[in-house]
This record gives structure tokens, C-alpha cells and sequence, in this order.
């Protein structure tokens, strides 16, 4: 898991991608399920396909997809935050604790932000400046903030966040189409720019291929890594701010066990684990797919439990069934 | 002498033991031989889950579906105990240990013959075997009136002054001891997370240690499954949900590298050990038990910090001292 011995990796500048390999790339495999998921459940359900419906799927992964870009980054980059749940807790606390003080909507959102972006910087110092594994890093941060939220509120909640808060969760922008859904979206294309189009996410994947490389090329590997963590950080933040004003509450237990889903998320959208590969398409696809699948299992009465069991196996199906090709076609070669 | 104090499971015993006196000034009869014997009870199930989270660390990986095979198999043998109480205790146990094993193995197999990171598999199993503790029990529970008295008895049935849990975990410490010490087995399983490479010159096959690592780890969050349901007499969905990360947790404490290779039996014990006497403490010295969680994630931190400073000094004299062990 740690192996930092890939083999070495063709890197060109410009990819040609000839017609069969684009057909074949895991974004259009990824496209094609979501709209398989599509047209089986407008077949399953009759509630599906009205417009009210699946604006109300888009709140079940938005705020998860929305941190996923952000993971996406950092595992092509070879770390991984397994805390970002935990942020979220925090900048909710820190919000409700605000909100006692009798702070307003706007100082509301500037305080979850920055908290998210703050423990973020706390993730990237211990990563790069220390030096140590993400992975165990994120773990201990991981109780250390979440356990900062049970301190400041026990078994109790923050309630009475002011209505004009409610908009970040609950609002729409336009008929259907919720303040969320198109944060997300912005979010994406920022994020596709930034990995796809710019130095800087060039610099992304060589690190995840080869830090020691990279930093003979002259990348700033700890800078990039811990530029890295604190965008982490700064959009479990803003989870933080919307998945706050959805619920209008905050308790310390709030978005338990989301750092698997966002990890799994971005694994399913095609971003290797060992760093290196990966883009942000695929995410935004494994985003809407288990935004289908979760809603669609849920119209048809399917308890939630048992779509983890679906998410789990579409998760190593995914990822074994390449392998499985790879090594039929190797072996009749 | 000198190997001995400038070893990490030193201090690590040395904290432990200083928390276990201090706590004793502020409330006396903390460190007497009854509470302390209660302590190392309510410790067993983690010291022994994390003993399995050790064997797999050090091969490089990572099982984070051990809280979940426990959870599942629990509920296994729980819900035969229910329907056919005739069925012998221990008999459940060896069952409990061997759909353990399944469930580890389906892992292994993974992670061996298709080469996906432990870390994704297990990322996957950790849903999907929590899922079919529903799909089994069709979402019920299964009480304390449901299961038969020795299902219950055979953990708390006290033998020579301590309940039978704290001696089975005795009994998996010591064996775990001479199998990563005394055997072939445990050496390449050190073997491989120091050095994969050198490994296979070795004639180690790498991937076939890793599947017999969460094989190990398999059976005993099984075992762990029998033995959480009996003290807690619940079989639930929920059962140990989240404990994945706290196993990790005790793992890194004891001083356990994530990056493989490093990290001894007595490591994952104190490990265990050192979360089991801050949660007894805490609620003796009047602090909040909602303290507990950041306590635990500021010692992980604290222990990782300490760990890198010891590996980058004293890398060699580690592996050297793994090397003399055998």
C-alpha cells in the first residue's frame, strides 16, 4: 500500500488517443453503467423520472462528490485523507459554536471554511514538514477532530441555525436545480481545469508516478502535497457549510464513515490507489452513479444497508475485472 | 540491558505504567490487582484483533474489514446458538474462527491472485460483509434471552481469578509470539514487508505470505466476533461499527510501521494496552468519556511523530534486532 517502487510509467506529453482505446477508457465505461443505471430505473420506478425526484438524488451525493475532486488530487498525488469526515464535525461544531456567539449566515460559512481549509493545513504540515504516512496521519486526525466535536458538545446538538442559512443545503438556484448540485458542478470544472489543463496538475500526476523524479525535475513535491491537503481540508469545509444548512442541526456524530464513501468514490472513478492515474471525469461519473444507485435501490424500498452491500462490490468488481482481462489476454499471448 | 531501554515497547510500557500511577493518586485503588485484571478483560478483544492487524501490516497492507468479519461472524454463530442451543459452545467457536478464516481469505485471494491494494479490498469488504449481516438476519437483533447460558458463560467463567476472555487472549498473544518468532511463517511475513524484493531471491512468495497474513487476520476477527457477541450479549448490524480504525489505532501506537516490516507482538499488546487504561481512566478521573475519542486520535498523532524520529535514528538497529530475534 505504501510501495513507493512503481514501475516505471510512460508519460508522453500529448496522448493520442486512437478511436478503440477512447471507446474502451474507463470514463466512457463508467458513462455507459450510469446510463444503464439510468433506464433501469426509470423501467423499476414510475417516481423516477420526474424532475422533482431526481433533483432530490442530487442531495444524496453532492456534498461527498464535492470533497471527492479534492481526494481525487490527493490520491493521484500518492496521499490519502481518511479525516475528511471528521473536518466536517469540526467545521460544524466550530459553526454552532459561532452561532451561539450570535454570529450571522455569512460569518457562519467563513468559519466552516476556514476551519475545513485550517485542519487542512494541520493534515499537510504533519504530512510534508514531518514527513509522515498520510494514511496514519489521517487516522489519528481523524478521531482528533471528531473527538474535539464530542468535547464541545457530548450528547447534545446545535439547533436554530438562522433561516437565511438555509439556503447553502436547501435552496434552489433555478426550478429544479439545487444551490448545491451547481456548486458541485462549478466545482468540477475547476477542479478539471486544474488537473487536466494546468502545470500544476501535471505536476499532480508526475509525483504520484515518481516523487523522486519529480523532485529531480524540480517540482516542489511537499509544496504541491501540501497545497494538496489544505484543498482537502478547505472542501470538507464547504461540506461542512452545506451539509450543515441541509440538516440545520449539528451533532457530533454528522457524516460518520464518509471518508470511505468519498475514498471509494474516487477509486471507482478510475483514480489509481497507488497514485499516479486517474481524472477527474471518471470521479464526476462515479459521483452520479452512486447517486443513482443509492436512489434507485431507495425508491424501490431497498434499506440502505443493503446498497452498501452493491457499493462494495461495484467498488472491487470494477477494479478486478480489468485485472481479470488484462491477465486472460496475457495468458493466451 | 541497553537494547531493552532504547526499545520502543519499552517506554510505551514505561507510559502505560505511569498513567496506571498517576491515575491511582487521584483515585487509589485504581492500580490494585482486581481493577487492573478488569482492565486487561475489557482490553482482550482489541489486544487480539490488533495482534491479526499486525500480521497484515507488516506484509504492507491493510485490513480494514476486520471490525466487519467480526460483526458477521458474530452474528453467525449467534443466530445457530438461538436456533439450536444443543450445538456445544466451543464447537460455535471453532465455526466462529473458521468463517473467519473464509472471510479473510476472500481478501487474501483479492489482494494475491489479482493484485488490488489491500487497502481497496478490504475498503469493499468492510461494506459488503456489514451488508449481509442485514441480509442474514433480516435486520433483527439478537438479545441476551435468545442466546444459551454457556454462549454466554464461556467468557466470563473465572479460572484461576481471571474470566476466560482475558485467558484467551493471553493464550493468542503467546501463541502469536512463537509464530512470528520461532516459525518460518512469521519470518516471512517480516520478511516481505522489510523487503519484497529480496524476498523473492529468497524464495518467499510474496503474495502467498500476504493471503496467509489476512488468513491470520481473518480467523481471529472471527474468533473476536464469538467473543464480542458473548460479553456484550448483542448481535447486531451494528456491532463494533467504526472499530476498524481503532485496531489500526493500537497497531500504531505499539509502534507498528504502516510502511511494513517493523513492529513485534508485544508492540500490538501495549498497543491494546495503553487505549484500554486511558478508557478506564478517564471516567475515574472525572473526565467527560466524550473526551476519550480526540484523546486517542492526540496519542496516535503523538505515537506517529515519536515512531518517524526512532525510525530515522535507529532504522538499522531495528532490523537488526528483528533479524537476532529469530
Amino acid at each position: 500500500m505504501t510501495d513507493t517502487t512503481h514501475e516505471a510509467r510512460h508519460i508522453p506529453d500529448r496522448i493520442d488517443t486512437p478511436l478503440r482505446a477512447a471507446i474502451f477508457s474507463w470514463p466512457v465505461l463508467l458513462l455507459v453503467v450510469a446510463i444503464a443505471l439510468f433506464v433501469l430505473n426509470s423501467f423499476a420506478s414510475p417516481y423516477f423520472l420526474s424532475p422533482w425526484s431526481l433533483s432530490d438524488a442530487t442531495f444524496n451525493f453532492t456534498e461527498k462528490a464535492i470533497i471527492a475532486l479534492a481526494m481525487a488530487l490527493l490520491i493521484i498525488s500518492g496521499e490519502i485523507d481518511l479525516s475528511v469526515a471528521s473536518i466536517i464535525a469540526l467545521a460544524s461544531t466550530m459553526m454552532g459554536l459561532a452561532l451561539q456567539l450570535g454570529v450571522g449566515t455569512p460569518g457562519l460559512v467563513a468559519i466552516g471554511i476556514v476551519t475545513g481549509l485550517f485542519c487542512g493545513v494541520f493534515n499537510g504540515f504533519l504530512v510534508t514538514r514531518l514527513g509522515l504516512p498520510s494514511i496514519v496521519v489521517t487516522i489519528g486526525t481523524m478521531s482528533f477532530f471528531r473527538g474535539i466535536s464530542f468535547i464541545v458538545l457530548g450528547d447534545q446538538a446545535f439547533k436554530g441555525y438562522p433561516a437565511s442559512f438555509d439556503f447553502f443545503g436547501q435552496g434552489y438556484v433555478w426550478w429544479v436545480v439545487s444551490f448545491e448540485f451547481v456548486l458541485f458542478l462549478v466545482c468540477a470544472v475547476i477542479y478539471y481545469v486544474l488537473l487536466h489543463r494546468t502545470n500544476f496538475g501535471r505536476h499532480v500526476f508526475v509525483i504520484g508516478n515518481n516523487p523522486m523524479a519529480a523532485r529531480f525535475s524540480g517540482v516542489r513535491v511537499e509544496r504541491v502535497k501540501f497545497f494538496l491537503f489544505c484543498l482537502t481540508g478547505l472542501m470538507s469545509g464547504i461540506a461542512a457549510v452545506l451539509l450543515t444548512s441541509r440538516l440545520a442541526s449539528t451533532r457530533p456524530s454528522i457524516a460518520l464513515g464518509w471518508e470511505l464513501e468519498v475514498v471509494t468514490m474516487v477509486v471507482l472513478g478510475g483514480v489509481s490507489i497507488l497514485g499516479g492515474s486517474g481524472s477527474i471525469q471518471g470521479v464526476v461519473l462515479a459521483a452520479f452513479i452512486m447517486g443513482l444507485v443509492t436512489f434507485g435501490l431507495g425508491l424501490l424500498n431497498v434499506p440502505g444497508i443493503v446498497m452498501s452491500i452493491f457499493i462494495g462490490t461495484l467498488l472491487i468488481f470494477v477494479i478486478a475485472l480489468p485485472i481479470v482481462f488484462r491477465m486472460l489476454r496475457e495468458r493466451r499471448s | 540491558m541497553k537494547t531493552l531501554v532504547r526499545s520502543r515497547e519499552f517506554w510505551l510500557a514505561v507510559i502505560i505504567a505511569v498513567m496506571i500511577v498517576a491515575t491511582n493518586f487521584r483515585s487509589p485503588g485504581f492500580a490494585s490487582p482486581g481493577n487492573l485484571a478488569s482492565i486487561f478483560n475489557d482490553t482482550a478483544i482489541l489486544l487480539i484483533l490488533a495482534l491479526g492487524q499486525m500480521t497484515v501490516i507488516l506484509t504492507r497492507s491493510i485490513d480494514l474489514s476486520m471490525a466487519s468479519n467480526l460483526a458477521l461472524t458474530g452474528m453467525i454463530v449467534a443466530l445457530i446458538n438461538a436456533a439450536y442451543p444443543a450445538i456445544p459452545v466451543p464447537a460455535l467457536m471453532v465455526l466462529a474462527a473458521f468463517c473467519g478464516v473464509v472471510l479473510g481469505a476472500f481478501n487474501g485471494a483479492l489482494v494475491w491472485l489479482l493484485g488490488i491494494p489491500a487497502i481497496v479490498v478490504t475498503l469493499g469488504t468492510l461494506t459488503i460483509y456489514r451488508g449481509l449481516i442485514f441480509l442474514i438476519a433480516g435486520g433483527q437483533w439478537v438479545n441476551a434471552d435468545a442466546m444459551s447460558s454457556s454462549f454466554v458463560q464461556l467468557t466470563r467463567t473465572d479460572l484461576l481469578g481471571l474470566p476466560l476472555l482475558s485467558w484467551y487472549a493471553i493464550v493468542v498473544a503467546a501463541g502469536f509470539f512463537l509464530l512470528m518468532t520461532r516459525t518460518s511463517v512469521g519470518r516471512s511475513i517480516y520478511a516481505i514487508g522489510v523487503n519484497p524484493t529480496a524476498s523473492i531471491y529468497a524464495g518467499i512468495d510474496v503474495g502467498r505470505t500476504k493471503f496467509v497474513a489476512f488468513c491470520l487476520s481473518g480467523m481471529l476477527s472471527g474468533f473476536c466476533g464469538y467473543l464480542w457477541v458473548s460479553r456484550y450479549v448483542i448481535g447486531s448490524v451494528e456491532v463494533a461499527k467504526g472499530y476498524e480504525l481503532t485496531i489500526v489505532a493500537a497497531c500504531v501506537i505499539g509502534g507498528i510501521s504502516i510502511a511494513g516490516g517493523v513492529g513485534t507482538v508485544v508492540g500490538a499488546v501495549l498497543g491494546a494496552l495503553f487505549l484500554g487504561v486511558i478508557n478506564s481512566a478517564l471516567p475515574v478521573i472525572n473526565i467527560s468519556p466524550f473526551w476519550q475519542m480526540a484523546i486517542s486520535g492526540a496519542a496516535i498523532i503523538l505515537a506517529v511523530v515519536l515512531n518517524a524520529r526512532g525510525e530515522k535514528r535507529g532504522g538499522r538497529v531495528i532490523l537488526r534486532q528483528a533479524e537476532s530475534a529469530s
